[in-house]
């Protein structure tokens, strides 16, 4: 039987398949592990209501426990206080940002204001630094990213969006 | 677990049927919109089509869950989404008229987000912890797809010709069935005297408030109220519906039981 320490050091491990430079446990969407007689549960916040990856996120926590001896492995989704971007720790932004992504900005406007059209949010890109990019779409090659591109190094890349 | 039996047992028919009407819209308009997949017309617009599309059927998957606990049957999101005949779908009927073209598309976001936002928002406080949990989710997501779908009605209806011609077109087809969301019916009446959630009329001022502007912005004409009435709510559908149910209950009608 594994320690509950030794779990969070296991899905420490256990990467976003969609983006793989950060962890489930840095993403944040791990809540709770819960020891039993016979195995381990394991509390799970999706991120997006639709997100395609957490069937195969359940499967790699799964896979990575039960692999490591962790007996009986349960997965319990919560939606209960629902997932923010704002549960995405500072390392793991630097990890994103340095992958290309754009962490969050600011904290999400969870019950905040209504959203302005067309508003103009400088990004800087993460590959030349420069503040000269734009907005091609809200959303991306998954949900939870937005599409920019750098007018200066014309590359285009992807912002992890507050939610 | 303990509060979900609690629920179960007290659930009345007007609670189930208000959640499978939340339910229906999500999973028709995700049908509808996963139409465009391969087909927009630029890459961008086809990415968050998609992804739209996709948060509406993760929607439509919690909802029905709930509505299948809370009757107690035993059905579970993929008996309730496939395997249903038509007359038991309780979306309204603008979520599965044809998608027509990107300016009817978007028209149709924009009506129906601005109406989710605003009902998340109030389901945020419902009695039904389950519903509250899924609306506090559903309302983040349903913020994105508001704010995208208003700046390309802005865009279409402030832009060239043929785009604000086909943008008005769009709006003059729809808003008949806009009248469907507020309709009031006493499945509403029950399920707001019991605290679960608003009846949909309550919000008809707030919504037009946050609808009229961006449609002036737009350069629309909004079109004046008609007598017409729809009631895909009540499972009474349009002749659009059978041919999405084709579509969508293909697999499981052929193979049931499937799964991959």
């Amino acid at each position: 039987m594994l320690t509950e320490a030794q779990a969070w050091t296991l899905l420490d491990t256990v990467p976003d398949p969609e983006v793989p430079v950060v962890s489930v446990v840095e993403l944040g969407i791990i809540r709770e592990l819960r020891c039993r007689e016979d195995g381990l549960t394991v509390v799970v916040t999706p991120t997006y209501s639709g997100c395609p990856a957490t069937e195969v996120i359940g499967l790699a926590i799964r896979d990575t426990l039960v692999a490591a001896g962790a007996g009986r492995v349960e997965l319990e989704t919560r939606l209960d206080p629902a997932w923010t971007s704002d549960w995405i720790g500072e390392a793991a932004r630097e990890k994103l940002r340095a992958y290309g992504i754009v962490p969050p900005t600011g904290k999400a406007a969870v019950g905040g204001p209504q959203p302005i059209r067309f508003v103009k949010k400088t990004l800087t890109c993460p590959r030349c630094g420069s503040n000269d990019t734009e907005r091609l779409s809200e959303f991306g090659s998954t949900a939870c990213k937005a599409t920019y591109r750098c007018k200066a190094c014309l590359e285009p890349f992807e912002y992890f969006k507050p939610i | 677990m303990a509060a979900d039996m609690t629920q179960q047992n007290t659930a009345t028919a007007e609670h189930i049927e208000y959640v499978t009407r939340l339910g229906d819209n999500a999973l028709i308009l995700g049908q509808r919109l996963s139409e465009w997949c391969g087909h927009a017309p630029v890459i961008e617009e086809d990415l968050a089509l998609a992804n739209i599309a996709l948060d509406l059927v993760g929607q439509a998957r919690l909802l029905l869950t709930h509505a299948g606990k809370l009757e107690g049957s035993g059905r579970d999101e993929d008996q309730m989404a496939f395997l249903r005949v038509e007359r038991d779908y309780r979306n309204i009927t603008m979520m599965e008229v044809p998608n027509e073209d990107f300016g009817r598309s978007t028209v149709r976001n924009f009506l129906f987000s601005t109406f989710q936002v605003l009902l998340w928002e109030r389901l945020v406080q419902s009695s039904d912890r389950e519903l509250a949990a899924i609306a506090a989710k559903s309302l983040k997501e349903a913020r994105y797809h508001l704010n995208h779908s208003a700046e390309w009605v802005i865009r279409l209806g402030d832009g060239t010709a043929v785009s604000h011609d086909k943008t008005q077109a769009a709006l003059y087809y729809l808003w008949p069935y806009t009248a469907e969301l507020f309709a009031a019916n006493p499945t509403d009446e029950a399920v707001s005297a019991a605290g679960i959630g608003p009846a949909w009329s309550e919000l008809e001022a707030a919504w037009e408030a946050m609808v009229l502007p961006v449609l002036a912005e737009a350069t629309l004409v909004v079109p004046a109220r008609t007598p017409f009435k729809s009631y895909g709510k009540f499972g009474r559908h349009s002749e659009h519906m059978g041919h999405l149910l084709a579509t969508m209950q293909y697999m499981q009608r052929t193979y049931p039981g499937a799964s991959w």
